[in-house]
Parts: structure tokens; C-alpha cells; sequence
């Protein structure tokens, strides 16, 4: 399988990546050359074989639904490029 | 000065507790080589004043008699393990200067060991390469140079700039992360020890996210033995990290000189590659004759799915990538493009500009993979391979206690060489990739010099939590390689 522009421009839209015209050409052929790569992959037989969900046995932990962190809203807000107050500051989303 | 620095961890260590040089001093020669030393651009953020501060409060606990395991010995963190206070990078533009407000579970817990912080260490940008060389902060450059060369060599990826740093004695061990390779590549190109432990036997709390079921910490050091008192103090159970495992760390220096008497080695008949350089393989052959020697036996084992181990990784990763990497939106923390007019707008062009090449085709590979009508027949199929890949290791178990391969098809490569063809970039991780994918142990050793005078390593591939094994089959190897070359100091300023 192998993409067209109009389907890069549609994952980069996805993905939320701005990628412009000039670029569009340039990043198909780049990603059809690791796309061609992988292709191999559908040499392998995985007839009734499982995917792998978890990389070690183990249970998925629990641990009681309790506030462990938090309270800390000048921490949380002193890296943001544009805070006021405590809150982060977008453009406008609501007319 | 280069006396102090030269020393590996342990010897320190003991020097320390014998009062026979202070942390002070230990950690003034450290500087002063990291200071000496910038033209390798192994450091991105140096942390001196906070480095000498902690010198001397182990001093005092010395002192005192109160000193923990890794007491005043000095360290360096790779760029992508949070450190409260101060500046981590992961090697993007994205993050910017964020300032974590935590800190990392590993490096917290070399701290709590009385370990002293030199300062971060250069990476492929979010650990995304083999090479160092997509660092938003340019590529860190390998300490070693090719006999009569002055050509800038790259030091491996993703680790590259913690791997140069113990290379070149900036310090007694590094930390770094390990998803396809980039802890055993970049110890290998650079003539280093280097230790990816089992998935889940370090905490990733902490650590800045790429594939979140590949990712692990792990040290980077002089000597096996020097790996082995820093995983003993890295490694942790983790309430905050839900994959980290339930089972007491050991100490792996106990049992590093057991030998291998009685071990069954496998040699996996899948890394012999066409095309590998024969320097490759020759040095194959010399360790297995040497666990032989020492009384291992060697057994042919076959791991028939490892072809497909890159191209599986190649789905998986850049899937688990796009998802984390959603996180950087311009709005939190880290790069936010200007002028932007609505919050879409905000995302692509901070994203545009805050991110790499490489990592843009990782986060477009991983989103065209797991769009809808694609994501059988990429991810889960990958998914499939991987438990393949993970079968084949489990009947090798069934044969042998550890696996010996070589660590890479081939040396440190110059600055430049690869870095316009993703592919080939990626075969670099052949040999290491595979253990990711089964969440397996290894450990990368130097043993010797190709003809040009770059070095190699040999990888040791242990059972799941079996890390002691692998260290003890990597101990023998560097006991019978005897590999003391170091590089020339071209780069002191």
C-alpha cells in the first residue's frame, strides 16, 4: 500500500502537523519508502495468532480512587506560553 | 584531574568511602572535563552549581558516616528523564524550556542513592534516531575518531550524548532509554557498557514518552560492574508507573563474578547478515570461543521471525509515538507558534515548528497506521508478528540460558552519512530491536577495535528479569576481551 498526496495531506491533518504544499511531495515519497519497507510484514502466516497486548504477564494493578497529587495550579500553569490567572489562554473558540 | 575522572564508578565508590578523595574533588575534576569537553556536545543543559552543592552534602554524610550506596559520585540524565527545577528538552523545540515541576522516579532514585547530578545529556529528538543527528541542539559527536581521521563521527542514537559523555570520562555513568536500540547501539558505536533491563523493571515515571510499551530505562558505564550498581539503584516498584513489576530489585553486583560455567549460550543463526562487514561476525565467533573457554556451551538456536522484527517496530512505534506525542499542543507548556487565529490553527503550526523531520514522519506514519479501513491491517498484524517474535525467544529458552550476538551490523558511521535515508537508518537497530519487542534484558560490551580503530560490542540477550545472567555473560566477555583502549582526547579545549 502506498499513500497519495491527498492522503498525507489528510494524516497530517489528523495528526494536527501543518505541512505545506511544498512539502506535501517531499513527505509522500518518504513515507511510501518506510510504507514499501514494511510491506514485507505480509510475507508472515498469523493465522490464529493472538496480538500481543502486554509486554510482560502481569495483572493490571489497582489502587484505591483516592486524589494523590493536585492543589497546585501555579505549578501546573508556570510552564504555559500564555496563562492568566490559572488558566491557559487560547484563541478564541466561541463566537 | 584526568586521574579522578578515569576512574570507573566502583573504584570511586571505594575511593570515596576510604576517605581518599571527596566528592568535592571527584566532582571539580568532572566539571572541569565536562567544561573542557563541549566540543562533543554531549551536554545540553549543565548543572554545575547544583552538581558541586550535592558534592558537598555527600561529603558531609561521609563525613558522617552516613553515606548511601552511590554517595557523591557524580552522573549524568539523559535529556529525557524529568528533573524538577531543571530544563528538559527531549532534544525537541517543542518543549522549549520547560521546566519539569517533578522529577523523574529513576533519576529521583539515583539521588536518594547519594548519586550527584553533572547535568542532561544530548538525544535524538524524542529518541527518535540512531545517531544523535535529529537533536534540535545538533548532533553530539563520538569521542572516537577513525586511526589517522579527523573526521567528527556520530556516537549512536538515541543515547548518543550520554554515550559520548562515559566515552569520554565527562562522568562516571549515564542514564538512558532503550525502544529499539538507542541505550546498546550508541554504548556499542562508542565503545561502552550499556544495559536495556527487562519492560518494567525500571519506573518510566517520568520519562518523556515515545512507545510506551517498548520504552525503558537503563545505565550507561565504563564497565559491567559499574552497569551493575547503577541498575541496582534505578530500578524500583513503582506505584506511579502501572507497568512496573512487583518483584523485589536485586543487587546485581552480588553474583557478577559467577562465571558462566555450565551455561548454555545461544547463537541465533537469524544475525548473521549478508553484507555485514567480516569484522562483524570474526568478533561473533571470538566471544562465543571465549564463554567457551570459560566453560559456557555454545548452542545453535534459531529465532526464525527476526527479519520482521524492524518492520513490525516500525508500525508499532511510530503508533504508540503519534498517540503520546498528541500531548504537545502549544497550549500547556513548551513551543506555541504566533499569530495563530483559531486553536486548530494553534495546534498545526505549533506542532509544524516545534518538531523535527524524523519525528513529523514517525507521528504521520503512526496516524496513517491506526486511521480507520488501515489499523488491522498495520497494527494488529503487527501486534501478531510481535508475539512471533516473542515465541521464537521463549522455545530458544528451552535450549539455552542467554543468547550472544553482535550489538550492530557495523561501526560508529560519519556525521552525515545516513541521515537522508530513514531506512537505512534504521537497519542500525537490527540487532537490538528485537529484544523490545519481547521485553526482554540486554546488555551491549565492547570488545574490540575494527581495523580503522572504531569499536564494536557484543550483545548479551537474557530470559525475562533475568538481568543477572546477562550481566555475568557480559562480565566474562569484557574479563576475556580485555578491552582497555580509550579514545584520544582530541576534543579537550
Amino acid at each position: 500500500m502506498s499513500v497519495d498526496k491527498t492522503t498525507v495531506g489528510r494524516i497530517a491533518k489528523l495528526a494536527r502537523i501543518a505541512l505545506p504544499d511544498e512539502q506535501v511531495e517531499s513527505m509522500m515519497g518518504e513515507l511510501n519508502g518506510i510504507l514499501g519497507w514494511i510491506e514485507q510484514l505480509h510475507e508472515v502466516d498469523i493465522d490464529g495468532v493472538e496480538p500481543m497486548t502486554s509486554v510482560v504477564a502481569q495483572k493490571l494493578k489497582m489502587r484505591d480512587d483516592v486524589v494523590t497529587a493536585g492543589g497546585d495550579a501555579a505549578a501546573i500553569v508556570a510552564n504555559a506560553p500564555q496563562t492568566e490567572d490559572d488558566f491557559f489562554v487560547v484563541p478564541k473558540v466561541v463566537e | 584531574m584526568s586521574e579522578l575522572t578515569h576512574l570507573t564508578l566502583a573504584d570511586a565508590r571505594d575511593m570515596l568511602r576510604a576517605k581518599k578523595v571527596s566528592s568535592s574533588e571527584l566532582t571539580r575534576a568532572f566539571v572541569a572535563a565536562m567544561e573542557r569537553a563541549r566540543m562533543l556536545n554531549a551536554f545540553v543543559t549543565e548543572t554545575r552549581d547544583r552538581a558541586l552543592e550535592m558534592a558537598k552534602a555527600s561529603d558531609e554524610r561521609i563525613w558522617r558516616g552516613d553515606a548511601r550506596p552511590l554517595e557523591g559520585l557524580p552522573v549524568a540524565i539523559k535529556d529525557l528523564f524529568c528533573t524538577k527545577g531543571v530544563r528538559t528538552t527531549a532534544g525537541s523545540r517543542i518543549l522549549g524550556n520547560f521546566i519539569p515541576p517533578y522529577e523523574s522516579t529513576v533519576s529521583q532514585n539515583l539521588w536518594d542513592a547519594g548519586a550527584v547530578m553533572l547535568g542532561k545529556t544530548n538525544m535524538d529528538e524524542f529518541a527518535m534516531g540512531s545517531s544523535n543527528e535529529t537533536s534540535y541542539f545538533k548532533p553530539a559527536i563520538n569521542p572516537w575518531r577513525a586511526r589517522d581521521s579527523n573526521e567528527n563521527l556520530v556516537p549512536g542514537g538515541s543515547s548518543g550524548g550520554s554515550a559520548a559523555a562515559v566515552a569520554a570520562s565527562l562522568c562516571l555513568g549515564a542514564t538512558g532509554t532503550d525502544t529499539g536500540g538507542s541505550i546498546r547501539q550508541p554504548a556499542a558505536l562508542s565503545g561502552i557498557v550499556g544495559v536495556k533491563p527487562t519492560y518494567g523493571r525500571c519506573s518510566r515515571w517520568g520519562i518523556v514518552a515515545f512507545a510506551s510499551s517498548l520504552d525503558q530505562a537503563g545505565p550507561m558505564t565504563r564497565t559491567v560492574r559499574d552497569a551493575a550498581i547503577m541498575l541496582s539503584h534505578m530500578a524500583s516498584v513503582d506505584e506511579k508507573d502501572s507497568t512496573s513489576v512487583d518483584m523485589p530489585v536485586p543487587d546485581y553486583e552480588d553474583g557478577l563474578e559467577g562465571g558462566v560455567s555450565g551455561l548454555r549460550i545461544g547463537i541465533p543463526k537469524e544475525y548473521r547478515l549478508q553484507g555485514a562487514p567480516p569484522e562483524i561476525d570474526a568478533l561473533w565467533q571470538q566471544g562465543a570461543y571465549w564463554l567457551r573457554a570459560q566453560g559456557a556451551e555454545i548452542v545453535d538456536v534459531s529465532l526464525p521471525h527476526t527479519k520482521y522484527a524492524l518492520p513490525a517496530y516500525y508500525i508499532v512505534a511510530p503508533a504508540e509515538a503519534s498517540s503520546n506525542l498528541a500531548r504537545y499542543d502549544g497550549v500547556r507548556y513548551g513551543h506555541r507558534a504566533e499569530g495563530s487565529h483559531d486553536l486548530v490553527d494553534l495546534y498545526e503550526h505549533s506542532r509544524s515548528q516545534g518538531f523535527g523531520a524524523e519525528v513529523k514522519r514517525r507521528v504521520l506514519i503512526g496516524t496513517y497506521v491506526l486511521s480507520a479501513g488501515y489499523y488491522d491491517a498495520y497494527y494488529t498484524r503487527a501486534q501478531k508478528v510481535r508475539t512471533l517474535i516473542k515465541r521464537d525467544f521463549e522455545r530458544a529458552w528451552e535450549k539455552c540460558d542467554a543468547l550472544l550476538t553482535p550489538a550492530t551490523p557495523g561501526p560508529a558511521f560519519p556525521v552525515g552519512r545516513k541521515s537522508n535515508d530513514p531506512v537505512s537508518m534504521y537497519l542500525n537497530d537490527v540487532f537490538t530491536v528485537t529484544v523490545n519487542l519481547a521485553g526482554l534484558p540486554a546488555i551491549s560490551v565492547p570488545v574490540g577495535l575494527t581495523e580503522n580503530g572504531l569499536p564494536l560490542g557484543l550483545q548479551v540477550i537474557g530470559k525475562t528479569f533475568d538481568e543477572a545472567t546477562a550481566l555475568r555473560v557480559g562480565r566474562s566477555i569484557e574479563l576475556a576481551a580485555n578491552f582497555t583502549d580509550r579514545p584520544r582526547s582530541w576534543w579537550m579545549a
